[in-house]
Formats: structure tokens, sequence, C-alpha cells
């Protein structure tokens, strides 16, 4: 009894996603200026964000201490008691039982990068733990002519190579249950210029899953690019928004303006 | 206490209950069917995989403390995978369900990659209204709602859908029939259109039984 959709196969958004670094239980970049909240408090920023628009959020923890850690769970807690759309949590997940405290916080996702290029298991033992649904992976990859699809996965933060080629890994990831894929370019990383395009368009063709374009995004023009011409699934934005050059409202008013289909309300 | 939470291990239990707090509902979750049943209304949650929640609900006596609570007449929410094993019978790992509502719940085709559309369908797709519902009341046509799902409910009767959504197919996003009314995106997960949603199911007193 399904009829075929008529016009568009697809009301599905792409998905803006903003990024926040936590550190000791406090966001370490904000928009300084603007409205009367605390730059600092991950859940008063994760509501302004939400507020704006913002279809999903990812605060990724970068806290070195143990102490740091219960810290960050706490404020993973307040997060979720302010806003109501998904949000992932990322940096330090090494264990099933580190995914079961960030679930239980409330996030919907949680986002594994290092531990997972060290021990694959990671991925499939969350998936079958929690659903695919739950398991992010995060990808660093950087420009390297001799790993087979042209890009290399990096390891700690971008420092430190690995033996992995990143499109072999992605679609390794999918294999295992990883539900969706953030792919960070650490060549457009911070430079503002735009995604790297070619590495998403090829990810993104070649996995079943969700690809989520990271690094590099400094103007609208540069969302448009990546979710139109690379398909990604959605972009991630960090630096764009919290020094106050954009609102994500503003940014989803350009990309529908150019036709692309984003959830504005 | 305004409303009970079925707590069967699945992923969003948290997510709404924290939904609920938000609205100032006062509720209760629990694994125990005892604690359930003497709830005004009702709420079946579910993240992850229908074998492994039907195994979990019936270990439980959770299967039939759910189908008491339906015949009774109180009203009820399903949500995401608590919105699918309330049909016959799901295709994931071909799972026998509640069987509360006659139909089959189907995997998105494999086909759908070569359109671009990947599965999981995940995020906000529009959701549209089939004629009026009190849970329906104050969300304009259209709205964007939460999905992360990779099946979807297939009724027997076309008279049970609510509203639709499309993602290559058009498939049912919402289904009522008495007082059970089940969704499958995430209302906990979709910004104020989905408060707004569990606020209706908070207030809705149905005027028939299913």
């Amino acid at each position: 009894m399904t009829v075929p959709a008529q016009g568009a196969a697809s009301g599905l958004a792409r998905r803006i996603i903003v990024c926040l670094d936590v550190r000791d239980g406090r966001t370490t970049k904000g928009v300084r200026f603007r409205e009367n909240i605390d730059v600092g408090d991950p859940a008063a920023m994760g509501r302004f964000y939400y507020e704006q628009g913002a279809d999903e959020l990812v605060f990724y923890d970068i806290t070195a201490s143990a102490e740091g850690r219960g810290i960050f769970l706490q404020a993973v807690e307040r997060v979720a008691g302010s806003l109501f759309i998904p949000f992932a949590v990322g940096g330090g997940i090494g264990t099933v039982e580190d995914m079961r405290r960030v679930l239980l916080a409330g996030a919907e996702k949680v986002s594994v990068n290092s531990q997972a290029v060290r021990r694959p298991a990671l991925i499939e033992e969350g998936a079958s733990r929690f659903g695919s649904q739950c398991v992010v992976l995060g990808l660093d990859a950087a420009r390297d002519p001799e790993s087979p699809s042209g890009y290399r996965v990096f390891i700690d933060g971008g420092r430190r190579p690995t033996e992995l080629d990143a499109l072999a890994w992605a679609v390794q990831a999918e294999r295992l249950g990883a539900g969706e894929i953030v792919l960070n370019s650490i060549d457009a990383d911070g430079t503002r210029e735009g995604y790297e395009i070619a590495l998403t368009r090829m990810i993104s063709a070649e996995v079943g899953i969700p690809v989520v374009a990271s690094g590099g995004a400094g103007r609208p023009e540069h969302l448009a690019e990546v979710l139109a011409e690379a398909r990604a699934d959605a972009a991630l934005i960090a630096s764009m928004v919290h020094f106050g050059a954009y609102t994500v409202r503003e940014i989803k008013q350009y990309l529908a303006g150019r036709g692309i289909p984003v959830r504005l309300e | 206490m305004q409303v009970a939470v079925v707590d069967y291990g699945a992923g969003n239990l948290r997510s709404v209950e924290i939904a609920l707090r938000h609205l100032g509902a006062d509720f209760a979750s629990s694994k125990r069917p005892e604690d359930l049943a003497p709830a005004p209304r009702l709420i079946v949650p579910g993240v992850g995989e229908a074998r492994a929640a039907m195994e979990a609900l019936e270990a439980g006596g959770l299967d039939r403390a759910i189908r008491k609570f339906v015949a009774s007449g109180r009203p009820v929410l399903g949500i995401c995978l608590g919105a699918q094993i309330i049909f016959q019978r799901s295709e994931e790992r071909d799972t026998p369900c509640l069987g509360l509502l006659p139909g089959t719940v189907r995997r998105f085709p494999a086909g759908l990659k070569a359109a671009g559309l990947k599965v999981p369908h995940m995020g906000w797709n529009r959701v549209f209204h089939r004629g009026d519902h009190p849970l329906l009341a104050g969300i304009p046509e259209g709205s964007f709602f939460y999905f992360v799902h990779a099946y979807y409910s297939e009724p027997a009767d076309p008279a049970l859908i609510l509203a639709t959504c499309d993602y290559g197919l058009r498939f049912a996003a919402g289904v009522a029939r008495g007082n059970l009314a089940a969704f499958q995106f995430h209302p906990e997960k979709s910004g104020p259109s989905g408060l707004r949603l569990l606020a209706n199911f908070l207030a809705w007193e149905p005027r028939e039984r299913l």
C-alpha cells in the first residue's frame, strides 16, 4: 500500500552541526559580544545554538585529567536537560563503559576516533550494545599520495600518522557497525578556505552511512559546496559561528536560497 | 503520577525522561508490570533492534502489561522502535511483534542507495498530516522531526495512518487508532514541534478505544 513519493523522493534536510570543545567542563571558544550568556558554559552555549536552529551538536572533551572527565559528564547532563535536539559526545572514548556513561548522561551518539583505530572492535562492541545509530566514527585524514585513496588516517588529534588508508578505514568502520562518519580534513582544518571536497565526495559515494564533512568552513558558500557537490549528508561548523561572524540561521537561510534542503522553522 | 515509561533497556529512555521533566510531567519509568499498570497513560520508547526488544519485553512480562494497558482504553504512545513493535511482525530478524495493529515493519529497500539515499534514514525530515488528530494540534503541516531508523511500518489498513514522510518512498510517520498512537520519529529530540506533540499526548483524552 506504500505509494511512491511524488516530486522529491526525499524531504530529508541536510544537517548543520555545531561543534564545541570542552575542557574541564567549560567550552573553550564562544561568541563574545552577543546575547547575555555564559560563553564558557556548555549548556548555555548548546541552548544558544539550539535556539538558532542547529540540527545537532557535538561536544568534544579535550580534558586531560581524570577529575576533568567527571566534570565533563556533569556538563553533558546539563546540556541534555537544556536542549531537545540530538547531540554527540567525543574525546577519550575507549571502552563500552565510557560509551555507556555519556549515553546515560543524555547524549544520543558517541564519537570514537583514535581508540577505534587502535582497537577496531570498539566500534563493533558499541554498535551491538547500543545500536549503530549511537556510534559515530571520527576520521581525521590528510592528503598522502602514497596511500591508495590519496588520503591517510591520522590519530591523536591529527598528530600521529597511521598505516590506514582513509577510504579503506571508512569502509571497514561501516562494516564494523559505525552509524555515521565525521570526516575531518587535516589539510583544510583551520584554513577557513573551504572543506576538502574531493575527500568528502569520495568517502560519501563509497559508504552507505551518512558522512558529516568537517574542517575548513569559513563562509556559507563552503557549506553549499560540500553539501551539493561533495554530497555530504551534513556539515560541521565551529569557529564560523563561535566568533559571531554568522549565526546558524543565517547560514541556513543562505543554503535554502541556493536550493539546498535545510530545516528552517 | 501522570505517565509511566516502559523501561526495557531501550536506548532513548533518558531523552524521553528529560523531555517529560521539561514539560513538568510527573512520570515514572519502570521495568515492572505492576508499576506500569496503575498509570493514567503509558509511553513505549525505543531505539535498537526489534528481536532484542521483543525478547526483553517478553522476559519481563511487559508484552502482556502493554496489551492490557492498551485494552484498558488509557492513552498509549509508541516512539520509534516502540512504534514498530505494536504491529504484527517485523522484517528485522523476522520477529513476531505485539500485534496491536495490523501490518508489517519493513526495511528500507537496498535500491535507495542508488538514489543517493542512505540507510538508516537519519536526520530531520518533513512530516505531513492525514486529517486532524489531537496529537498533531498546533503542529504546522510539513514540520520537521528527527528520525533515526532503517525500518518503517506498513499498516495493513491505510486508515491507521496519521502522518506521512517521504524517503525514497512514502511511509507512515505516525499511526493511531483509538487510544493508541505511535510515531516513527523522536519527538523528544525534535525541538519545539516534538515537545508540542508530547504535551499533546499528556493532555490527550481518546474518545474511542482500540
